[in-house]
């Protein structure tokens, strides 16, 4: 290593800005097509031809990752990807704190 | 290739969360060995990247769309056992928060996606890893590979538990033929994003990355300095 190379702290600051990014802007951009195995399943019959294959419990608050009770449609989609990218964070990055060896 | 309720029979829904909770219970012993002070924020912050690159949906072939999995990428980033927990946490919030995927199909999904994935993902890349030269720019392409591997396994893998528990009868080879051909297509764009992620930090810092590290020790002596960033 060099002393050129980016400190550990803005590494995990940039991949925290690139899964926002991601999440709250490219996403709403995405394409709206069922995805593979909901297509092949619609195409085979085993489901109805439906975008969503996110109709499995439909009373969770960021259902489908399009609250209904934020508009436009896509700042609800910002929201709920941005709401995810923290939730998920805190959860997998609690976890993984407390299983961490501690340097003593 | 968020599995919804209903898909699998019952019987075969709880035999894969069986096998989910025993994977984890795995994941989570072994995850202690590859977790420290430096590597456990980055495994969350992976977990979070995971979980974006998932919203972002790309046409694979006309009225299709298919989206990064992730569990090659966050194998090669922070280790195979950890990556599984990753993925799981990813997978737990769709359902319970948004959705998608259902709640009963929590256990195929985690296996599917998490499990399969990390491990076919992790041993494909160890094994070209040891097949090719130990150079640090071979590391974003091997992981791409790999991330094509893990996608096609885990469809291979639906069709399979679609044989055993499938809630209709649908044939088979065409089911098959159907999965792999579309996941074959998903997975290249699983091995670009992969390559683009792995790149970037293999690029600014290798130390960070878990599947570099056998690179990394062949060259510790010329690599090491006073005054590193820690």
């Amino acid at each position: 290593m060099s002393a050129t190379q980016p400190r550990t702290r803005w590494v995990l600051v940039g991949i925290l800005l690139a899964a926002l990014v991601l999440a709250g802007l490219v996403s709403l951009v995405a394409s709206t097509d069922p995805d593979g195995l909901t297509r092949v399943a619609a195409d085979l019959g085993l489901i109805e031809d439906d975008p969503g294959h996110h109709r499995a419990h439909d009373d969770v608050a960021l259902l489908g990752y399009q609250p209904d009770f934020i508009a436009p449609a896509s700042l609800g989609r910002a929201v709920a990807g941005i709401t995810g990218v923290l939730v998920v964070l805190v959860l997998a990055g609690g976890l993984t704190m407390a299983l961490r060896r501690r340097e003593r | 290739m968020h599995v919804p309720d209903g898909f699998l029979d019952a019987p075969t829904s709880v035999a894969t969360g069986v096998a989910a909770a025993a994977a984890i219970g795995v994941a989570l012993r072994g995850a202690r060995r590859e977790l420290d002070d430096r590597t456990a924020p980055l495994a969350g912050l992976v977990a979070a990247f995971v979980f974006a690159g998932q919203m972002v949906t790309f046409p694979v072939a006309s009225g299709t769309s298919g989206h990064l999995l992730g569990g090659a990428l966050a194998a090669v980033l922070v280790g195979p056992y950890t990556a599984v927990l990753c993925t799981s946490v990813v997978l737990l919030v769709q359902a319970l928060l948004f959705a998608d995927g259902g709640i009963t199909a929590l256990g195929t999904n985690i296996v599917l996606m998490a499990v399969i994935t990390c491990t076919v993902g992790w041993l494909t890349f160890r094994l070209l890893q040891v097949l090719t030269p130990p150079r640090l720019s071979w590391v974003p392409a091997l992981a791409a590979l790999a991330a094509f591997t893990s996608v096609v396994a885990a469809s291979a893998a639906f069709v399979v538990l679609y044989a055993v528990g499938g809630s209709i009868d649908l044939p088979l080879e065409r089911l098959g033929a159907a999965m792999v051909g579309v996941y074959s297509l998903i997975g290249i764009g699983e091995a670009v994003i992969t390559f683009l992620a792995v790149g970037s930090i293999v690029a600014v810092r290798p130390d960070l990355v878990y599947g570099a590290r056998p690179v990394l020790a062949r060259r510790q002596l010329e690599l090491r300095q006073p005054g590193d960033p820690s």
